[in-house]
């Protein structure tokens, strides 16, 4: 995995903020103060909060909010949504308020020069009070207009900022910024504590809100590189989905798992992987669908749980879809052995379609999930997003040994490939490519398993028919190459021979 | 009907002692005893700093008659102190009196100056 045996590494204290202690390498720079700039509503009041809340709940350590900007009370209810009670850590005296807000009624007056030495001596006192380990100066910008000389602020927060270390607490100091590009903070702030950085986005991507995290700097400790996408979930806060952590630490399974489909089984090498991420790759009414029910009929059969997350069509049509092939989806659903999850693509941000995905799984426990179709979820979004909220669900679904089944829908005709299949075939397992075929004069449909992790497959075209019992797969096409490239070339050593195939056209098209 | 000022400080810090002397000039020319000053120490108290959410020492906060006041600084201008005080200044030439000097230490108790 990672190699943490840097010598000179700093001690670290983790936040509890899921995936930020990931990409941070274990967490903050304990002792220090780390500068979480942003734009407005980019998150970082709640980083702040949620930084002190996991680290009453899940470390035991006391905190300190320190606010310039919004009161206290006001703090308190934004978060109730979350599921923090902050009055009862208050009670509790596990978290302390410092209140350096200014208040509508508050007159100043400005004679002579002075210091802040009120605003250190409070938080000192708050700290003391509570025994607190972790402190937060929220919206520090707060600070400015309240005092005619920025100068003087700074060279006082710069002070704070000492007392606080001399205090061994880990800071978290949070900064508006104006771009989501350009300088850390506003008024300068950046320049002497910018030994930790952080920087929160939030930028508008195809008409998608998307949040971002990345740690610009933590000094003297190694950290991962670059934007991580993060959501904001409305029951746990702020989540970061750090990919590279998901595929670090994946096993691999040997234990095989039926997709449904003898015949598909058999080309597979013996039926799927049971951690696997099969792509069925196909145009519409190639069988992508049925393959997909045969899949999950495959589990429920097994006695094993399945969950069905539609894009495209209601739960109705996929019921009435797999019940058209013979397979109960209804009762399946009734045994419990089936959950059918349908969320228009549209409705939320790809990363919230993550944690709702997860957490459907979380709640369910299904040891099969298929996506039917993962190209809905392509449809205006960018292709990194993309990427990733494919790459977090595998990490995912590998990480709980689940088996993942997508589809994505190609072009009608030609040499089939959709742009989701070129964005995302390098992180699955398994692909199966479902094409048309123009034959003589008719339309045939060709399977082919284009790439099995791990094992031997079937490298043969395979053609196969559709009926009411499901999908067919028979014999490989003989004397006719390029199918795929959608430019089919024949190669007849005989007539005799080509009349053979002529006459299993019409046997084909002679069945029910 | 007497003024109630506080006066919050840190410690003996030079700025804070300039503030509590030209504090006390201040009233020894305009107040002639009209006025309570309560002078605390943000290190030795810093609960009453929280409550009445001390920002910058030195603070002198006017806290009765209404409206209530902040004045940050160390007073060094005693019109400007005055105005923000809302008070006019006893005679009606003196607006030139310097700032404090060593010499107005000590003259009074802190709480009657």
């Amino acid at each position: 995995m990672l190699d943490l045996s840097v010598g000179t590494q700093l001690p670290l204290e983790p936040s509890g903020i899921e995936g930020l202690d990931q990409i941070g390498y274990g967490g903050l720079p304990r002792g220090r103060s780390t500068v979480v700039s942003g734009t407005a509503g980019s998150g970082k009041t709640l980083l702040a909060m949620q930084f002190l809340v996991e680290g009453t709940l899940r470390y035991d350590q006391a905190g300190v909010f320190c606010t310039f900007e919004e009161l206290p009370d006001d703090l308190m209810h934004n978060v109730v949504s979350f599921g923090w009670d902050l009055p009862a850590l208050v009670a509790d005296r596990r978290l302390n308020f410092v209140d350096a807000t200014q208040h509508p009624g508050d007159d100043f007056l400005e004679v002579g020069s002075f210091d802040l030495s009120g605003l250190l001596a409070r938080l000192e006192n708050a700290v003391r009070k509570v025994g607190a380990k972790r402190v937060v100066l929220d919206a520090v910008g707060g600070l400015f207009p309240q005092f005619s000389d920025a100068n003087v602020v700074r060279r006082e927060l710069h002070r704070i900022y000492m007392g606080l270390r001399s205090l061994d607490v880990t800071t978290i100091v949070t900064i508006e910024r104006i771009e989501e590009e350009g300088p850390v903070g506003r008024f300068g702030v950046e320049e002497f504590v910018a030994d930790n950085v952080i920087v929160l986005r939030n930028r508008l991507e195809m008409e998608r809100r998307r949040r971002t995290v990345e740690i610009l700097k933590f000094r003297g400790t190694a950290h991962q590189k670059g934007e991580f996408p993060f959501t904001i979930d409305p029951r746990s806060g702020m989540t970061i989905l750090p990919l590279s952590a998901f595929e670090l630490v994946q096993r691999s399974t040997e234990e095989r798992v039926s997709s449904g489909n003898p015949e598909l089984d058999g080309m597979c090498g013996g039926g799927l992987y049971r951690d696997a991420i099969i792509l069925v790759s196909g145009a519409t009414g190639t069988g992508k669908t049925l393959t997909v029910s045969k899949y999950i009929e495959a589990a429920v059969n097994a006695g094993e749980r399945a969950i069905l997350f539609g894009g495209e069509e209601s739960p109705d049509q996929m019921r009435r879809n797999a019940a058209g092939w013979g397979i109960d989806l209804a009762a399946a659903e009734e045994a419990g052995l089936l959950r059918i999850v349908c969320r228009y693509p549209e409705e939320m941000g790809l990363e919230d379609h993550t944690i709702r995905i997860k957490r459907e799984i979380e709640d369910f426990q299904p040891t099969r999930v298929a996506v039917d179709s993962l190209s809905a979820f392509e449809r205006g979004t960018a292709t990194k997003p993309f990427r990733e909220f494919f790459i977090g669900l595998s990490g995912h679904l590998k990480l709980k040994k689940i088996t993942g089944m997508f589809t994505t829908t190609t072009a009608m005709l030609g040499p089939g490939e959709s742009p989701t299949d070129t964005h995302i075939s390098t992180i699955t397992d398994t692909i199966i490519l479902l094409r048309y075929v123009e034959l003589n004069g008719n339309m045939r449909r060709a399977l082919t398993v284009l790439k099995m992790r791990g094992t031997r497959h079937d490298h043969n075209i395979r053609e196969y028919w559709i009926d009411d019992s499901g999908m067919h797969i028979e014999g490989p096409f003989v004397g006719v190459h390029g199918i795929l490239s959608g430019a089919p070339i024949y190669d007849f050593r005989n007539e005799r021979e080509r009349l053979d195939t002529m006459f299993e056209t019409d046997r084909f098209n002679g069945r029910p | 009907m007497t003024m109630n000022l506080r006066l919050y400080v840190t410690g003996g810090t030079p700025g804070s002692m300039r503030a509590l002397r030209n504090l006390r000039a201040i009233c020894h020319t305009h107040f002639d005893g009209q006025v309570d000053v309560e002078v605390i120490d943000v290190l030795e108290q810093p609960d009453l700093a929280e409550a009445d959410r001390i920002l910058a020492t030195p603070t002198l906060l006017k806290r009765w008659p209404t409206p209530a006041r902040r004045i940050i600084g160390d007073l060094s201008d005693p019109d400007r102190v005055l105005s923000g005080l809302d008070v006019l200044p006893l005679d009606p030439g003196g607006l030139t009196h310097g700032t404090a000097t060593d010499d107005d230490l000590g003259n009074d108790k802190d709480s009657d100056a």
